[in-house]
């Protein structure tokens, strides 16, 4: 095990790379959002694929990979979309342990499938811990690497590897294990929060739709187009506004549905605002956040309505399935 | 005075998915539903709740996020159903120890006036300005009056959310005498930082930069949010205002103003705060005593 810290040039930014972790907790009442890992799944398993911690920060790309220089030894994983991925113009397999060493350019080819990337390196982003985590909130400038996505030229400081036993080299999550990527993402939602505000008929309409994402999909949300919504007739109450889809202000959970003009809803990500004053029709479950999370501009996501058993139960499957990750890649042997 | 108080409703639980459990106290606004919402979250604060991750009072309701992992959310809702039943936020005695935070304002300053004459096209009346059109429609005779109104009596701060340190802010008035605009008929691309905004039953100062759809009446010379935490009034974070604090927005004059961000610039600037005992009760029986207070105790 070795004890020491680099860094890792970026040479190339991609589209939207930021430093992420599993987020911030315990500011969502100044409005300040938890950020992190979009799809948590792909996040985790990269980390345990090249032995940190749960919580490293690593790199989230949205839609284009950078380009990355290591400058000493290290190991690497790339998980979440497909990507053809080359290290040094040679293909590499993804959610496989890589070994790179000083001088070696990590490079990523456009995705055939998902929205984003997530590359972990043994030891971790070692950006400073701000409030709390390393994740990156762009909005304000907080956290991460200067509160910012990565730019061409950037050097992001690595930390130290912790772990005496990580994964062998060129160990692998088989298929089976990793998130199918399909072309319509099935949303299971808890119906609720402000629902009362809209007709019976737009919430089944809601639920049996096909909804498109539109190019307005980024970390702070996801607008959808493909039906309406119809509001229940009402006399506003004190202090809501005047607009049918205006409520008292409250705060808006993550993962939440809005619908302020009727027509395209939106669903609010990691990055979003914690509160406003439209009214949300019901909250996706947490676990299936990992695929909207995958889901890219023109893809199609349906939402199911399930209770809170069921939320749950998905969110057991999905650390069961972490844990089957964990106990398989420990079955194929240690690093040396 | 007279006061019509006002009934809640019992609370309405609900859950976020399963990492929130939402809770609606009342679905119009009023003080009563913004101080049981106050009393409930700082009990829950206070019990150190092992896996409750954020505690969001909002204006007339709260919003929890949970560790399902470590709490289970329907187990939660119970203990909340307790706190409603056990907590008195109305109780004579009961009272919180709050801040009193004088805030300037430039009402009708240029910034703002420039801001909104791009965006006729999205009000509701393109041929006012945004205080001309509020006055009219609360039945004020002149822009002067409505200023007169926010500034005269103060705002319980009864939300923080939205971005980072936007304070919601509700005028400490019985609602006959509340002023409410709507909000622009499509949100504005473009606010100031520090624009002085109302919405609703609602004023706002916004933190930074960017979109929004609240009527703009003046422009803060001091900020409510620091990412750099320069001032003094930001070393313990980087957002300014607290839910439960009591804002005075108090109208100045051009020259006050510069002089105020001369000091925000140099780094000396601190907001004018004092230490208050405010109790619920007795302020719902005599408002305008009680705010006559507040002022004495901010201005002594």
């Amino acid at each position: 095990m070795s004890t020491r810290s680099g860094e890792v040039v970026v040479v190339r930014g991609g589209l939207h790379t930021t430093v992420q972790d599993t987020g911030r907790d315990g500011y969502y009442s100044l409005g300040i959002p938890p950020s992190g890992a979009m799809d948590r799944f792909s996040y985790r398993v990269a980390n345990m694929l090249v032995g940190n911690p749960d919580g490293a920060a690593a790199l989230e790309a949205t839609y284009v990979g950078p380009t990355l220089e290591f400058t000493d030894d290290r190991r690497v994983a790339v998980t979440g979309a497909s990507a053809p991925v080359t290290v040094n113009g040679e293909p590499v397999p993804t959610w496989q342990v890589l070994e790179v060493r000083s001088g070696d350019v990590l490079e990523f080819s456009m995705l055939t499938a998902g929205a984003r990337l997530y590359i972990a390196i043994s030891g971790g982003v070692a950006v400073p811990v701000y409030l709390g985590a390393r994740s990156t909130y762009t909005l304000t400038g907080l956290g991460g690497f200067e509160g910012r996505r990565l730019a061409d030229g950037d050097r992001l400081p690595l930390g130290e590897e912790e772990i005496a036993d990580p994964p062998r080299v060129g160990s692998a999550v088989e298929e089976a294990l990793r998130p199918d990527l399909p072309d319509v993402a099935l949303l299971r939602t808890m119906i609720g929060l402000c629902s009362y505000r809209v007709t019976e008929e737009s919430m089944r309409v809601f639920t049996s739709t096909e909804w498109k994402v539109t190019k307005d999909a980024d970390r702070i949300g996801y607008r959808l187009h493909g039906g309406r919504f119809d509001f229940v007739d009402r006399e506003p109450p004190h202090g809501a506004g005047s607009d049918p889809a205006n409520v008292v202000d409250l705060g808006y959970p993550l993962g939440s549905i809005q619908v302020p003009g009727g027509d395209e809803p939106i669903v609010l990500l990691n990055d979003a605002v914690t509160a406003g004053g439209y009214a949300t029709v019901g909250t996706v479950v947490s676990a299936d956040l990992d695929r909207i999370a995958q889901a890219k501009t023109g893809d199609r996501v349906r939402f199911e309505s399930v209770d809170l058993r069921t939320a749950l139960e998905a969110r057991a499957d999905r650390h069961a399935r972490l844990e089957r990750v964990r106990r398989a890649l420990r079955e194929q042997g240690a690093h040396a | 005075m007279a006061n019509a108080s006002v009934e809640l409703p019992p609370a309405r639980y609900d859950h976020g998915g399963d990492e929130f459990v939402f809770v609606e106290l009342d679905r119009a606004m009023s003080l009563e539903a913004n101080f049981k919402a106050m009393a409930i979250t700082s009990a829950l604060q206070e019990e150190n709740l092992e896996g409750v991750l954020d505690i969001c009072p909002s204006n007339a309701s709260y919003l929890i996020r949970v560790d399902p992992d470590r709490l289970h959310p329907a187990e939660l809702v119970r203990h909340l159903e307790g706190l409603e039943r056990s907590v008195a936020p109305l109780a004579p005695d009961k009272a919180v120890r709050t801040r009193v935070v004088d805030v300037p304002v430039l009402y009708d300053d240029p910034w703002t006036h420039e801001t909104l004459m791009r965006f006729r096209d999205r009000h509701q009346d393109p041929e006012a300005t945004d205080l001309e059109y509020a006055a009219r429609v609360n039945g004020f005779a002149s822009v002067g009056e409505l200023v007169e109104a926010l500034s005269g009596s103060p705002f319980l701060v009864t939300m923080i959310g939205f971005v980072p340190g936007l304070p919601f802010c509700y005028q400490m008035v019985p609602r006959e005498r509340q002023i409410e605009v709507p909000k622009y008929v499509r949100p504005r691309t473009d606010t100031p930082e520090r624009a002085f905004g109302y919405g609703g039953a609602f004023a706002v100062v916004y933190p930074v930069r960017g979109a929004g759809g609240y009527q703009l009446f003046g422009l803060a010379p001091a900020p409510v949010f620091d990412r750099t935490q320069r001032l003094a009034d930001f070393e313990d974070g980087i957002v300014f205002p607290r839910p439960g604090d009591i804002l005075r927005y108090r109208s100045i004059d051009r020259s006050e103003f510069d002089a105020i961000r001369d000091e925000v610039e140099r780094g000396t600037f601190r907001y004018r705060i004092r230490e208050f005992e405010f109790a619920p009760a007795h302020f719902l029986t005599d408002p305008d005593g009680v705010n006559a207070q507040i002022l004495e105790v901010l201005y002594r």
